[in-house]
C-alpha cells in the first residue's frame, strides 16, 4: 500500500493544520458521545427515581400528575386519600409495606413531606439503592425533621438546627412559627427529589394544622406546640401512598381493584410505566440536544472540508508530480479521501479519549449532584454506530476535495507551469 | 536493442474542442537512444505534446506511438501504467513532494511500477547510487526533506527519479531554466551520462537555444506542427 505512508507524511508535513482539524473533530465527537451518554444515563436515572415501589396510590387524577406530586413533589394534590381508605389498602393481603405521604407545607422553597419513618427504609432509587443517613437519624420526637442533602447544603443545616415550616408553598406563605422543628437527620445525596425535601412525621403534620381549618389559621383556636402533643394526631387523610407488594405479579390485579374502589375515587399507578410516559413529555428537549450535538459534528467536518479545500491549490503540484510518476487519477482521489479519513478517524479516537477523561474527571460530580452514573467504560453498540456515522460523514466531506483534486489532476495533465 | 522508434507520431491533432486545434503534428519520429532538443516559444503546444506523449491527454485523431505502443488507443488506466513503466519525467521546478526526503522522492517512481522496481533491483541502493551519480552528497542530502534542498539539488534529485528503473524514454520539460549557467552544464552532463548508461531516449524541451548543440538532434515545434496558437 503506497497511499497510506504518503497520506501520513503529507499530513505530518501540515501537522499544525492537521492537529487543529483533529482537535475540532475530537471536540465535536466528544460532545456528541457525551450528550448521548448523559442522555442515556439521565433517562436511566430518571426511570429509576423511585424503584422498589410497586404502586403509587392517590386520589383520582392523571397518572403523570400523581407521579409528579407523589415522587417529584411538584404541583399539588387536588384531593386526598382518606385515612380509612389508607388503612383498608394496607390490610390487603398482597401489600408488603405502605408509606403514606402528606404534602402541602414547605420550608424556604423546599417541600415538606409528612410520612412515617418507614419511608427511609422502603424508598429505593436507582438499582434498588436504599436511602442513607449522612448524619443523624430518622425522626423520633413529634417535632423532629429529616432533611435531604440539597436542603442541608443550601441552607447550611446540620442536626440540631431549628427550623420553622411554612403553610403552603408560596413565598408569602404563613409560617408555622409556633411549632419549630429540630433537624435530627441529614440524608446522603441520592440525586432524586428526596434531596430537596424536608421530612416530618405524619402526626407532626396534624399538630401543625391543629389550629387551622380549611386552609386558614384560626388564632382563636391556638394550640401550643406542647398542647398539640396531647391531641389525637391520627391523620384524617394523606396525599399519596407508596406501596410495596409481596409479589410484583399482583400489581396489575391490585391496581385494578384500587381504580375500581367504590368508597372513594382512587388511582393507582405503576411508577416505572408512568415515569416512561413523563420522559416522553420531556423528550422534545432531549431531541433538540441531540440535534445540536449532531450539528456540532457537521460543523467539525465542515472545518475539515475547509482545511482540505484550502490546501488544494498548494497541493496541485504534488498531484501533478504523482500523475507524472504514473499514478492514476483515482490515486489522487484516494489520497485526498484517505487524508480525510485519517483526520476523521484521528478526531474520533481523540474524541473518545477526551470524553473518557472528562467522564472520569466529572463522574463524581455528576453522581453527587445529579445522581448520574457516568463511569460506564464500555462502548455501546449505539455509540459505535454514531462513530461509524461520523466516519461516513468524514468520507462524504472528504469526497468533495478529493473530487476537486481528481478533476484538476485530469485537467492539469503534466503541466506544472501556472 | 529494440528497433521500434522511441517516438512515432503520425497525423496527430489535439484540441479541447473539435474546432480549436491546439496542436497539429503530421509526423514526428525519434529513434531509440537519441538525445532530442525540442524548442518552441511558449504557447506553441510544448506542454500539450508532452501531455500526449505522457498519456495524460488523448488526441482527437492520429497516432501517438511511444516505444511501439499507440497511446491513443489505450484506456486511461493503461496509459497511466505505461507512463509509470516506461517514461521518466522531469519538470521545470517543483518536482519533488516537499514532505518526503530526497531518497523517498526518488523511490516514489517505482511505487507505481513493479516493472521499474524490478529493473531497479535494490531500490534504496539504486536511488542512493543515482543521487550520488548526479553529483549530490548522497547519504547526507538523501535524508533531507526535499524542501530543504536548493533548486539545483532538487532538479538533480528529480533527474534521479526520472532515471530510476531505467525507463526507455525520459522527458525533460525545461529542467534547467531555474538553474544558473554552471549548474545547467553540470546538470546536462550528468543527465546525458545517466541516460546513456540506462539506454534511455531523451526528449529535452527548452527555449534556451544555446543548449541545442549538445544534443544529437534539434527540432523546432513550430516547424513540426501547424500549431494553432
Amino acid at each position: 500500500m503506497t497511499l497510506l505512508p504518503l497520506a501520513l507524511k503529507s499530513l505530518r508535513n501540515r501537522r499544525f493544520a492537521a492537529l487543529l482539524t483533529i482537535a475540532t473533530i475530537a471536540c465535536s465527537v466528544a460532545l456528541l458521545l457525551g450528550v448521548e451518554r448523559v442522555r442515556d444515563e439521565a433517562r436511566r436515572s430518571f426511570a429509576s427515581t423511585v424503584s422498589g415501589t410497586d404502586l403509587i396510590v392517590g386520589a383520582r387524577t392523571g397518572p403523570v400528575n400523581l407521579l409528579l406530586y407523589a415522587v417529584f413533589h411538584l404541583g399539588e394534590a387536588n384531593a386526598a386519600v382518606s385515612w380509612a381508605s389508607y388503612q383498608e389498602l394496607t390490610s390487603q393481603p398482597e401489600v408488603a409495606w405502605s408509606v403514606p405521604l402528606s404534602l402541602g407545607d414547605s420550608h424556604r422553597g423546599f417541600r415538606v413531606v409528612g410520612t412515617t419513618a418507614d419511608f427511609f427504609t422502603h424508598y429505593r432509587y436507582g438499582a434498588q439503592h436504599p436511602l442513607e443517613f449522612a448524619a443523624g437519624d430518622a425522626f423520633a420526637d413529634l417535632y423532629d425533621a429529616v432533611i435531604g442533602a440539597d436542603v442541608a447544603d443550601k441552607l447550611g443545616y446540620t442536626p440540631g438546627a431549628s427550623i420553622v415550616l411554612a403553610h403552603g408553598i408560596g413565598s408569602l406563605a404563613e409560617q408555622h412559627a409556633d411549632k419549630p422543628f429540630r433537624v435530627v437527620g441529614v440524608l446522603a445525596r441520592s440525586g432524586t427529589p428526596v434531596d430537596a425535601s424536608v421530612f416530618i412525621g405524619l402526626p407532626a403534620v396534624e399538630a401543625l394544622h391543629a389550629d387551622w381549618q380549611s386552609g386558614t389559621h384560626l388564632p382563636q383556636l391556638a394550640v401550643s406546640a406542647d398542647a398539640a402533643r396531647q391531641l389525637d394526631l391520627t391523620p384524617k387523610s394523606v396525599s399519596a401512598i407508596l406501596v410495596g407488594l409481596k409479589s410484583r405479579a399482583a400489581a396489575f390485579a391490585l391496581k385494578r381493584r384500587i381504580d375500581d374502589y367504590r368508597a372513594e375515587p382512587l388511582l393507582a399507578i405503576m411508577p416505572g410505566v408512568t415515569l416512561q410516559e413523563l420522559w416522553q413529555l420531556v423528550g422534545g428537549a432531549e431531541n433538540a440536544l441531540r440535534a445540536t450535538s449532531a450539528l456540532v459534528v457537521v460543523a467539525g467536518l465542515l472545518g475539515m472540508l475547509t482545511a482540505l479545500v484550502t490546501t488544494l491549490n498548494e497541493r496541485r503540484r504534488e498531484m501533478a508530480v504523482l500523475r507524472a510518476l504514473g499514478a492514476p487519477a483515482r490515486t489522487v482521489f484516494g489520497l485526498m479521501l484517505l487524508e480525510a479519513l485519517l483526520l476523521t478517524a484521528g478526531g474520533a479516537a481523540l474524541g473518545v479519549l477526551l470524553l473518557g477523561l472528562a467522564l472520569v474527571a466529572g463522574s463524581d460530580f455528576a453522581a453527587a449532584h445529579y445522581g448520574l452514573n457516568l463511569t460506564r467504560t464500555d462502548v455501546s453498540a449505539h455509540e459505535l454506530a454514531l462513530l461509524a456515522a461520523v466516519l461516513v460523514g468524514g468520507l462524504a466531506a472528504g469526497a468533495i476535495p478529493a473530487a476537486l483534486a481528481y478533476r484538476r489532476a485530469l485537467a492539469d495533465g503534466l503541466s506544472l507551469r501556472w | 536493442m529494440n528497433d521500434t522508434p522511441a517516438i512515432d507520431i503520425a497525423g496527430l491533432r489535439f484540441g479541447w474542442t473539435r474546432d480549436a486545434v491546439l496542436l497539429d503534428v503530421p509526423e514526428l519520429r525519434v529513434a531509440r537512444g537519441e538525445r532530442v532538443f525540442l524548442h518552441g516559444p511558449s504557447g506553441s503546444g510544448k506542454s500539450t505534446l508532452l501531455g500526449l506523449l505522457g498519456g495524460v491527454l488523448t488526441p482527437q485523431s492520429g497516432r501517438v506511438g511511444v516505444l511501439g505502443t499507440d497511446l491513443a488507443t489505450l484506456p486511461a488506466r493503461a496509459r497511466d501504467r505505461f507512463r509509470a513503466d516506461h517514461i521518466g519525467i522531469v519538470f521545470q521546478q517543483f518536482n519533488l513532494l516537499p514532505f518526503l526526503s530526497a531518497r523517498e522522492n526518488v523511490e516514489l517512481a517505482v511505487r507505481f511500477s513493479p516493472r521499474r522496481a524490478a529493473r531497479a533491483g535494490d531500490v534504496r541502493a539504486t536511488a542512493l547510487r543515482l543521487i550520488a551519480a548526479l553529483g549530490l552528497d548522497a547519504p547526507r542530502l538523501a535524508a533531507l526533506p526535499a524542501h530543504r534542498l536548493s533548486i539545483g539539488e532538487q532538479q538533480r534529485v528529480a533527474a534521479a527519479r526520472a532515471l530510476i528503473g531505467a525507463p526507455e524514454l525520459v522527458i525533460a520539460d525545461e529542467p534547467t531554466s531555474a538553474l544558473d549557467a554552471d549548474a545547467r552544464d553540470t546538470f546536462l552532463d550528468l543527465l546525458f551520462a545517466e541516460c546513456a548508461g540506462a539506454g534511455s531516449t531523451l526528449l529535452f524541451v527548452s527555449h534556451e537555444r544555446a543548449l541545442a548543440p549538445r544534443f544529437t538532434r534539434t527540432l523546432a515545434l513550430r516547424e513540426l506542427a501547424g500549431a494553432a496558437a
